[in-house]
């Protein structure tokens, strides 16, 4: 269903661990705190059990004869160790959230980051909520796996170890009973991973499919009401729902055994040490206060590696949404300036093409050998039926696309060798599809140019002639446009593009079919502002309006990809060909 | 409302499973608490009696209680997490269905931003949390109160110094939940807003690239990082308490059981054996309060996205709406037949087919969109609407779709007025192209189809009207060609095209076309035109345009200025009384040489 899921790399694991570690790893400091940290909470948690394993030997003897000093020491001990421990585990625990966000902020930062540095072209085969799905719901779930499953991970491996010597401490002869369990939980724990892994993976695939199915439903949501397709988008987002819940539920399968197995295995472990501890005791190898001892940091011995494998099908989930996320900053980001790429600061404003082919799928070209000279100053309109290629064109002057063939220069380089961001700079440009944020209408405004007075803004607004109803919203200039600019039309939305454009700096003008929503008295009101805009810059002007164009310096007359007619006016209507045609069509 | 309610609506029905499911998980955690029952009897009773093949045969009961326990909880996991993904899947069905039913204004005031997160990452916690809570919930207040129950068995005084502590722990728990709800809600609505922010640059990346804007972008998109970081941060703060807090009275706890157990022991009314498994029974009821602390983490976050989606759920919808006014059309014309039933035969015959009758509308009360508008269509008439940019000619057809209620007046559509239209009679007899229409990430067909039972002739009749044939065939040489998002392989013109043919291919009996033509030639204009006449001559149209020459032919033309008619009438009389529409002709046809 989605052209945009091409093959998917092969999936290495130990890479996208490696990269994962990366993130944590620029807090090293903080680690190594945390990790201290944890040491001594952990270290204080077990002497706990050894504590209280005094104290039950000093109640031992029975009764009348309990030794109360060594009662009330240990017990003293113990109450302050659990204290010590629970202070240090909560700061740990601050620190770790910490050090998470940190992550997962840097992680959001990057992806956003890089998502800007794509080609444009990018956005136009993927699907925003897939997008979307890993910036938010991806990372989440790393985000999670690092705040929780890292201070376990690091608990498991102390207390682990710990619970080991002290137990070796207590009894030699019973630690053989982890003979048995301990490669029975690596066993299991190896074999859950391996089932689950491919589950979540395939569990986030089917949740950025959903998300994104939702998001575009919802966008055209008025569009589906309209014609009353609400019951049927419905059993289409059913089949992405069950998917998306049939994946959940598959990785749950195995992966919400983990914890009955290896609670499993302890009692396994409690049941051996049960037996072959009483057996010891009747041997008289060992008190019934080291076998309760024993039977504690057993118990805190099962209990972390209990959690360490349910840690292990947690990260199965973060390295699978890693993946996901890894996977956008592996796109291929546009590509960087070329070495000896000039700033083009003052520009002239010449562009000229020569023997271009474009075209957006190999093989499939929508522009063929095309060559056109724009001098400084001039004003290029192209023209055509729609689909000819004109928008095409405006993408490969602003560099949105390169040329297959061909090159495209600016002041006698070719585009190559400026700098993007400076070339793209030189143009101010009103597209057809108008582009407004959340924000105030100043903001929108002064968009494209940072440093702009107040008054400048108004003016332009006022050229544009929409400072009137800017003035009536409820604060002005300060009015926060919502999502989308629903709360304006079209046509004003395309009167704010022009006065933001009219704001800019630039030596070249794009306008794009900048007034085809705009009222014709309101265009004819702005025409001197129009004029002005493009006054001493070199213009390029997509219109279908053959009367605006009319006084053009070029008109490039293109149809299916190709320049068929150019010329001035004059020269095109004596020709009496494709454009004279057009021309008469619009009084018919 | 809150989460409350949408537990009442949505977990009811599985609470038979969730119940069996949970006898399955009672069992298996019985068995579980066998054990150190098992191990402080074989210290205390077999030992001393120093009988090898009795303590072998309490190791055995051991082993087959452990396996019991495995396989109860094993069952009783795997159920819960199918039934988590049940409610999950009607949950989301539910809120699918209520958003593609929302009134326009409805989703005007959630925004999509804040709808779309509550279809994916809230629904995605609340799956989650229901999963989870279900595991460890099920199983840590049993083993919980096994553990007390079990504790109480062996000594009930030492049992009683944990008991007095419960209060203070369910004191905690409950201060730290109330605490964190309101944040993660508020975490939530951060999401929100970097949401909202990454779809709005993925729609302008073009603009942004050409402005050189990243850098700004980049700062903008900050602040919400930041936000949404911070936020949940402190919210994590909060629920941190818990566990290391709980740990701490429950751990103290055990120090003063060892302190009374020495007493006890000392007085000869416990013994050492007792003591010893009451430690392990502690050991299991830090454990399931840990659960239980980690359960309400889960839940405070779940709750703040249950709550947000039963927000929304609990909207009203437009098949709720539109049968309210119905009924109360109803009972209006009941009242009004019998006083006056004269008037309403004569009203019938005359009815128009596509009308407004003195229509005032506003989006925001006090500031009037549209006022007294009036104008009525006999069928297979053409209304053109043409005046300044915001002057309300979107409005008209949003109304006319019943998109938003009129606040006033009569709208008839089909001859009927569209509020006693039952839900989904209106919008089946209209064909219609927004604005800001959508194309969806699918073929030209479908697009075009766009999941109506339309036959194939009729699709490719509507593709061959608008124009679109051309182009489509010669994309793909058919209509089946896969269509890149959002059209992106497509101009603006064709993209307008094959909106338009798919509001023609439905045959509807009213064509709205609201600006839709704007990016063709003229030329294909009036092609287009032409072959709606002749193909679809039977059509009612209200066509909305900039341009007079795509009006000027129509049945009437509505001029309209700042949300008021300036001027009502054919083409001819509005060039004789309207000014404004004079001027706009001028405008638009004296510019050129040619007649």
């Amino acid at each position: 269903m989605k052209p945009g899921n091409k093959l998917e790399k092969p999936k290495d694991r130990k890479g996208t661990l490696l990269r994962l570690g990366q993130y944590l790893l620029q807090h090293q400091f903080s680690l190594l705190l945390a990790i201290g940290m944890n040491l001594a909470g952990n270290l204080l948690a077990l002497a706990g059990p050894m504590l209280s394993g005094r104290a039950v030997d000093a109640i031992g003897a029975g009764a009348g004869q309990v030794d109360f000093p060594k009662v009330f020491y240990f017990a003293g001990w113990m109450a302050a160790c659990y204290l010590c421990s629970a202070l240090l585990t909560y700061m740990l625990q601050v620190l770790m959230l910490t050090i998470s966000r940190r992550v997962v902020y840097q992680m959001r930062k990057d992806v956003f980051s890089h998502l800007l540095s794509l080609p444009a072209g990018y956005f136009d085969t993927r699907q925003t909520g897939d997008i979307l799905s890993r910036i938010s719901y991806d990372i989440d779930t790393i985000n999670t796996s690092l705040s929780d499953d890292v201070i376990q991970l690091m608990t498991t491996i102390i207390t682990v170890s710990g619970s080991f010597i002290m137990m070796i401490l207590v009894s030699r002869s019973l630690v053989l009973v982890f003979f048995v369990t301990v490669p029975l939980s690596l066993c299991i724990t190896r074999f859950i991973v391996k089932k689950t892994r491919p589950l979540f993976r395939k569990r986030s695939q089917a949740l950025g499919k959903l998300n994104g199915y939702a998001e575009e439903q919802v966008t055209g949501q008025k569009t589906l009401k309209a014609y009353h397709q609400e019951a049927n988008r419905q059993k289409e987002f059913d089949a992405f729902n069950r998917d998306a819940v049939e994946q959940f539920y598959r990785s749950e399968y195995y992966s919400s055994c983990t914890g009955p197995l290896v609670n499993f295995v302890n009692n396994l472990s409690l049941t051996m040490i049960s037996v072959f501890g009483a057996l010891l005791f009747l041997y008289n190898r060992m008190t019934v206060g080291q076998i309760s001892s024993f039977v504690l940091y057993s118990r805190k011995f099962s209990g972390p590696i209990n959690e360490a494998a349910n840690i292990l099908s947690e990260l199965q989930s973060a390295l699978a949404a890693a993946e996901r996320v890894f996977a956008i900053l592996d796109e291929e980001p546009e590509k960087a300036d070329e070495p000896g790429a000039a700033e083009l600061k003052k520009a002239k404003g010449q562009v000229e093409l020569r023997h271009v082919t474009f075209g957006y799928e190999p093989g499939n070209p929508i522009l063929h050998d095309l060559s056109l000279k724009a001098e400084p100053g001039s004003l290029v309109a192209i023209v055509g039926p729609t689909g000819a290629g004109k928008t095409t064109l405006i993408n490969l002057l602003m560099r949105f696309y390169d040329a297959d063939s061909g090159c495209v220069a600016v002041d006698g380089r070719r585009v190559e060798d400026w700098t993007r961001s400076s070339l793209r700079k030189a143009y101010a440009m009103v597209l057809q599809d108008t582009w407004l944020f959340t924000g105030t209408v100043y903001e929108n405004l002064a968009y494209g140019r940072t440093s702009v007075s107040r008054e400048q803004v108004e003016e332009a607004a006022k050229a544009a002639k929409i400072h009137s109803f800017i003035e009536k919203l409820p604060q002005g200039y300060d009015t926060i446009l919502s999502e989308e600019g629903a709360n304006i039309s079209k046509g004003q939305k395309q009167l704010l593009t022009i006065a933001r454009a009219m704001l800019l700096d630039a030596r070249m003008l794009i306008l794009d079919e900048a007034t085809s929503n705009v009222d014709t008295r309101t265009e004819r009101q702005i025409q001197a502002a129009m004029r002005k805009l493009m006054e001493a810059k070199t213009c390029f002007v997509i219109a279908h309006r053959l009367s605006t164009i009319q006084t053009a310096d070029h008109i490039l007359v293109m149809d299916h990809g190709e320049v068929v007619e150019q010329g001035n006016h004059e020269q095109l209507m004596s020709q009496n060909g494709f454009y004279k045609e057009m021309y008469q069509a619009q009084y018919e | 409302m809150s989460m409350k309610h949408l537990l009442q609506i949505y977990v009811k029905p599985y609470l038979l499973r969730m119940a069996a499911g949970l006898v399955i998980k009672f069992t298996g955690t019985i068995m579980d608490l066998f054990l150190p029952w098992i191990l402080a009897y074989m210290i205390d009773h077999v030992i001393p009696e120093k009988n090898t093949s009795q303590l072998l045969y309490w190791g055995l009961v051991m082993l087959v209680c452990s396996f019991l326990a495995l396989a109860g909880n094993v069952i009783a996991n795997r159920m819960a997490a199918k039934v988590a993904g049940e409610i999950v899947e009607w949950l989301r069905h539910d809120l699918f269905e209520k958003v593609m039913y929302l009134p326009s204004a409805g989703v005007d005031g959630w925004t999509k931003p804040a709808l779309i997160s509550r279809l994916t990452s809230d629904s995605y916690n609340v799956h989650n949390m229901l999963s989870r809570i279900q595991r460890l919930g099920v199983r840590a207040p049993i083993l919980l109160l096994g553990g007390i129950i079990m504790t109480l068995n062996l000594d009930v005084a030492l049992a009683s110094v944990l008991l007095c502590l419960m209060p203070v722990l369910a004191v905690i728990m409950w201060q730290v939940t109330a605490r964190s709800v309101p944040m993660y809600t508020r975490t939530q609505e951060a999401v929100d807003g970097f949401v909202r922010l990454v779809r709005e640059d993925i729609a302008g990346i073009r603009v942004i690239k050409a402005l050189s804007k990243t850098e700004y972008e980049k700062e903008r998109f900050d602040v919400w990082n930041r936000q949404v970081v911070e936020r949940e941060r402190r919210a994590g703060m909060t629920t941190a308490i818990l566990n290391p807090s709980m740990n701490l009275i429950l751990n103290l706890g055990l120090v003063l059981v060892i302190l009374a157990g020495a007493y006890r022991v000392q007085a000869g009314t416990s013994e050492v054996g007792t003591i010893l498994a009451f430690l392990t029974y502690f050991t299991i009821i830090l454990n399931a309060m840990l659960s239980i602390s980690k359960m309400f983490t889960i839940l405070s976050k779940g709750q703040a996205s249950a709550d947000r989606i039963s927000q929304v759920l609990e909207s009203e919808d437009e098949r709720q709406l539109e049968l309210q006014i119905r009924n109360w059309m109803e009972e209006q014309t009941e009242a009004s037949e019998k006083s006056l039933p004269q008037t309403k035969r004569y009203q019938t015959e005359e009815a128009p087919f596509v009308a407004f009758r003195d229509v005032s509308f506003s989006y925001h009360p006090g500031k009037p969109v549209l006022q007294h508008i009036s104008f009525s269509l006999k069928q297979g008439e053409t209304l053109g609407i043409i005046g300044e940019t915001g002057s309300g000619k979107t409005t008209i057809a949003a109304l006319l779709t019943g998109l938003y209620q009129a606040d006033s007046g009569q709208i008839l559509v089909g001859g009927k007025d569209i509020r006693k239209q039952k839900f989904g009679e209106l919008r089946e007899q209209i064909g219609i192209v927004f604005q800001n229409d959508t194309l969806f990430e699918d073929t030209i067909y479908e697009n075009v189809r766009l999941g109506r039972e339309l036959e194939e002739s009729q699709v490719m009749k509507a593709i061959r009207a608008a124009q679109a044939d051309e182009f489509v065939r010669e994309k793909s040489g058919q209509s089946q060609e896969q269509l890149n998002i959002r059209g992106a392989n497509l101009s603006g013109g064709q993209k307008q095209r094959i909106l338009i043919a798919r509001a023609l291919a439905g045959e509807p009996k009213v064509l709205i076309l609201d600006d839709s033509s704007s990016a063709l030639d003229y030329r294909t204009d009036m092609e287009l035109r032409k072959a709606i006449r002749q193909e679809y001559s039977s059509v009612t149209g209200i066509l909305i345009a900039q341009r007079i020459s795509s009006i000027r032919h129509a049945d009437h033309i509505l001029v309209l200025e700042d949300g008021r008619m300036l001027g009502y009438g054919t083409h001819e009389k509005l060039m004789e009384s309207c000014r404004l529409y004079q001027e706009l002709y001028r405008m638009q046809t004296g510019e050129g040489r040619m007649p």
